[in-house]
């Protein structure tokens, strides 16, 4: 009879560890493979899993074995015409005709292939990116804190006694002070009950007994438990970061920003918000589009609305001042923004949007992101901002000519800088 | 008397292949299958993979390529490429068999039969199981094997271990004995041994070793002597024995490597025999079964198509095709071999005097236990059966334009094929024949290789990587000659290494 185990409950990923290490090994590769595939690929997918390639003779595991060439015979089933003595034209290289172990290890393939999950995609995808100033606003406005425990401490409030850990003290306590008295009892004892046994001396076994009984007092009157016996489970108060950020997204959707700019500033607005959303637990969003006025709105409205008209960029910057003012007071959120635009403005507003930048939005930023679409020669918006982005530091500006320099140019605005 | 078949409809329960187990074990014992005891594991897909990346070894340590095999393995079974795991089979006492749980009752049917009693009884009674595995210790040895490293990752850090195992694999064909082999320990023993000899074998190393001057004579005499006296096909135990520079714990996993790859040697050598000994059983059983009535038309059904699916060859010209299916091969030669003993023609009885109308159950029960691959394919592939699978010889020679077709399925062609078939499956044949054949062990400390030349068939592009893993073991220069059948240096290559402090 055999036997019969259920083993289906068991651990079922016994070999994630392994998966682990190979994508550790393989990490340039896999990266490569992954910066490759964005090219290819709209945005909206990005979100999704990933099939990786790499070139199986990156990752093949060498061993001694022959190498083309030499003699050989080969048996093949199923012939159909050949006698003996026929020739044959040679097979094109690389076909593993008649190569009987190739094929199980896949080495036949150039290519090894296999599929990564969203978030390991999303991992390598951001690999070398950081939030510039990320950790310098987090110790500037630390304002919550969470407790944590910290081991035991002497002093405490009643709810917070920790009673093994008091016990324990108390019983080595009680061990330790005894210690003494009860061997001598022992001793005692003994003494006695050979008194007993040769029928000695009354007086001394008074003695004995006498003292015998005050030892027994004095280990009754160690107490079971005393003050410092107690241990209360200790809790600090740690700092917590904060863990949400707004980001505001402006977009110029004016008549001159035609399907395919929109296209890229869609992307990048996306990468960005795929960005952020790894960094922080908790993001908002902001839409704001304008044209000659800025307005707030939602998500599809902001992608997908035509809008015709003139250019004011400074109506949009103006717009976001206030919703900061209003809904996001500085230090319990960290802020962003990016602006796309095709870089048309209406020349005079141009040195007022520097301003505002300058004076209002930018101190309380953590990072403003420009970009500019379009390979036309840069206008008066483009050099204003070139001002700022001389004087702040969280200030940054790129441009982007087609849709293969979104993920360039975003890399370049969240390089992780190396920092003394 | 009229049967009631055991089960009607596919799905299964645990009592159902309770009874199908109990009914295929009396069969089998009709059959004088000899086993060892079996335990029947249920699993799921996701285990299946794991098990299957594991190389079919139930505990297994950790390592990349293992991960790499899991994520083929994945990609493969969502392609759908692959009918994933009719069956993994381990070779220890008990014998583990698992059952993938989205199977029919007929597919569990099949497995059993299969793998608990066809696979089982081949792992017991063939002659290379018994002289080189010890399935009571197997399982034991592979949690000694992976608690060690684990440790060794531990106190070591994972990417020395890492590096090493990559070391110890690329050199895992050339860890294995092929004459004697020592009775294996159980873990607790394997344990204690293990710090003994860590001990032992560092002394044994620094007698080697040693520097400091010996009498003259005896230095004269180790001189004239070559290191080692014979030529060391097992690289990887020599370089357990003999490395200068290897820590206590890297020779342990050296050896651990080494034992694994001794374990897996005579699976690597009768793959054709195992597989068509478990698929002539399970063919045989199942349909024994019918016969008395025990499975109904339904089931068997489902059962030929599946069979058919497993002995399916195509042919050399089929896009399908990637080599000769062991299954087929192995399946038809047992087959074969059983109507060679019952309906015997003039043409058998003439190329095979000693079986023909013998006893098929005792005739096969003997091939079964007292050949490998290659010497059963040289002594019972049949003209019959070179005619039925229309097996042809191709010479290709690269200094030639055209292949050549030498011999096909007649008269003249008959032993030649036979005889290539055979050397197909010859390890020692397919793979390069490299010995460890000089030790520098006065000067440079320098280790040289000697490759044969067979067939003047060159060693692959990778081979200097493979060098230089042999180097990191040894620590010092690793060198590769290649001579040809007349002993002539023709090729050599080197790769050096950095000296390290000591």
């Amino acid at each position: 009879m055999s036997q019969i185990i259920d083993r289906r409950l068991n651990g079922r990923n016994k070999n994630a560890v392994n998966r682990q290490r190979f994508i550790r090994r393989y990490r340039a590769q896999i990266k490569r493979a992954v910066s490759d595939a964005i090219g290819d690929r709209s945005i909206s997918d990005i979100d999704s899993g990933e099939r990786i390639i790499i070139p199986s003779k990156d990752i093949a595991e060498p061993t001694f074995r022959h190498g083309q060439g030499g003699e050989r015979n080969i048996i093949l089933p199923g012939n159909e015409e050949f006698v003996s003595g026929d020739q044959l034209q040679r097979p094109q290289a690389g076909s593993s005709r008649g190569d009987s172990q190739a094929s199980n290890e896949g080495e036949g393939n150039d290519q090894f292939s296999f599929q990564i999950s969203r978030e390991e995609f999303l991992d390598f995808f951001f690999d070398d990116l950081a939030l510039p100033d990320l950790i310098k606003t987090q110790l500037a406005t630390l304002v919550e804190t969470r407790p944590a425990r910290a081991g035991y401490s002497q002093q405490g409030i009643p709810a917070n006694i920790n009673i093994v850990r008091s016990l324990q003290g108390a019983l080595a306590r009680r061990i330790a002070l005894g210690g003494s008295k009860r061997r001598r009892i022992r001793e005692l004892e003994e003494t006695l009950e050979k008194l007993a046994r040769n029928g000695g001396d009354n007086e001394q076994k008074k003695t004995l007994q006498e003292e015998l009984r005050n030892l027994h007092k004095k280990l009754k009157r160690i107490p079971f438990i005393d003050d410092f016996d107690l241990r209360y489970n200790n809790h600090i108060d740690i700092p917590k970061p904060i863990t949400q950020a707004v980001m505001f997204c402006l977009m110029d959707v004016s008549g001159s920003m035609d399907e395919e700019r929109k296209d890229i500033a869609k992307r990048f607005f996306i990468l960005l918000y795929l960005f952020l959303t790894r960094q922080y637990e908790r993001i908002e969003l902001v839409f704001i589009r304008h044209h000659t006025s800025a307005s707030e709105v939602d998500e599809k409205a902001f992608f997908h609305a035509r809008e015709t008209g003139g250019t004011v960029v400074s109506s949009a910057i103006k717009l976001m001042d206030e919703i900061i003012r209003e809904r996001f007071s500085h230090g319990d959120w960290n802020l962003y923004a990016a602006q796309a635009s095709d870089g048309d403005n209406w020349g005079d507003d141009s040195p007022l949007c520097r301003q505002l930048l300058d004076d209002r939005i930018l101190p309380q930023l953590q990072y403003f992101a420009y970009i500019e679409i379009g390979a036309q020669p840069h206008q008066s918006l483009w050099q204003e901002y070139c001002q700022i982005s001389d004087k702040h530091g969280h200030f940054a500006m790129q441009a982007i000519a087609s849709a293969s320099d979104i993920y360039p140019v975003f890399h370049k605005l969240f390089k992780k800088q190396a920092r003394g | 008397m009229k049967t009631q078949p055991i089960s009607s409809g596919s799905e299964w329960t645990f009592e159902l292949i309770q009874r199908y187990d109990h009914e295929i074990g009396l069969l089998a014992d009709e059959y004088r299958l000899d086993t060892y005891p079996r335990q029947i594991e249920i699993i799921s897909a996701e285990q299946m993979m794991d098990a299957y990346s594991s190389i079919g070894m139930p505990i297994g340590y950790h390592h990349w390529s293992y991960g790499k095999q899991l994520l083929q393995v994945e990609q493969n079974y969502r392609r759908g490429q692959m009918g994933l795991a009719y069956e993994i089979v381990i070779n220890s006492n008990p014998c583990i068999a698992y059952l993938m749980e989205e199977n029919s009752m007929m597919m569990q049917a099949l497995v059993i039969a299969h793998a608990a009693y066809g696979h089982n009884s081949f792992f017991k009674n063939n002659y290379l199981f018994r002289a080189w595995t010890n399935a009571d210790a197997i399982v034991d040895y592979l949690i000694f094997a992976r608690n060690y490293i684990r440790q060794c990752e531990e106190r070591q850090g994972e990417t020395a271990v890492e590096q090493l195992l990559d070391s110890c694999h690329a050199l895992m064909n050339f860890g294995v004995d092929r004459y004697h082999h020592p009775p294996e320990l159980s873990l607790l023993q394997e344990q204690a041994r293990q710090e003994e000899r860590e001990t032992y074998l560092q002394s044994q190393v620094n007698e080697l070793w040693r520097t400091i001057p010996v009498a003259a004579t005896a230095n004269e005499h180790r001189r004239r002597r070559n290191f080692p006296e014979e030529p060391q096909e097992n690289i990887l135990y020599f370089v357990e024995k003999n490395a200068p520079l290897l820590q206590p714990w890297q020779r342990e996993i050296v050896r651990i490597v080494r034992k694994i790859a001794q374990y897996f040697y005579p699976q690597r050598q009768t793959q054709v025999m195992n597989e068509g000994w478990a698929t002539f059983w399970h063919y045989t059983l199942i349909n024994t079964l019918y016969d008395r009535g025990l499975v109904d038309d339904g089931f068997m059904m489902g059962f030929i198509h599946s069979h058919s699916n497993v002995i399916y060859q195509p042919p050399f010209n089929s896009p399908y095709y990637s080599g000769i299916n062991p299954y087929t091969l192995g399946f038809s030669m047992m087959s074969d071999i059983r109507r060679i003993c019952e309906a015997p023609t003039d043409e058998d009885r003439d190329w095979f005097p000693d079986i023909a109308g013998s006893d098929w159950l005792s005739t096969l029960d003997q091939a079964m236990r007292s050949f490998r691959d290659e010497s059963f394919i040289l002594q019972f592939l049949s003209p019959t059966l070179i005619r039925k699978l229309r097996l042809f010889n191709i010479f290709d020679d690269d200094r030639k334009q055209r292949l050549e077709v030498t011999a096909i399925h007649d008269e003249h062609g008959y032993r030649e094929i036979r005889k290539s078939l055979s050397n197909q499956y010859n390890i020692g044949r397919n793979e390069p024949n490299i010995e460890i054949n000089h030790v520098e062990i006065e000067g440079d400390r320098s280790l040289t290789l000697r490759h044969t030349l067979s067939q003047r068939r060159p060693l692959h592009g990778n081979t200097t990587e493979v060098l230089r893993h042999l180097a990191r073991l040894w620590g010092f220069t690793v060198r590769l000659e290649t001579v040809d059948s007349r002993n002539h240096v023709i090729k050599s290559q080197e790769c050096p290494i950095k000296a390290s402090p000591e």
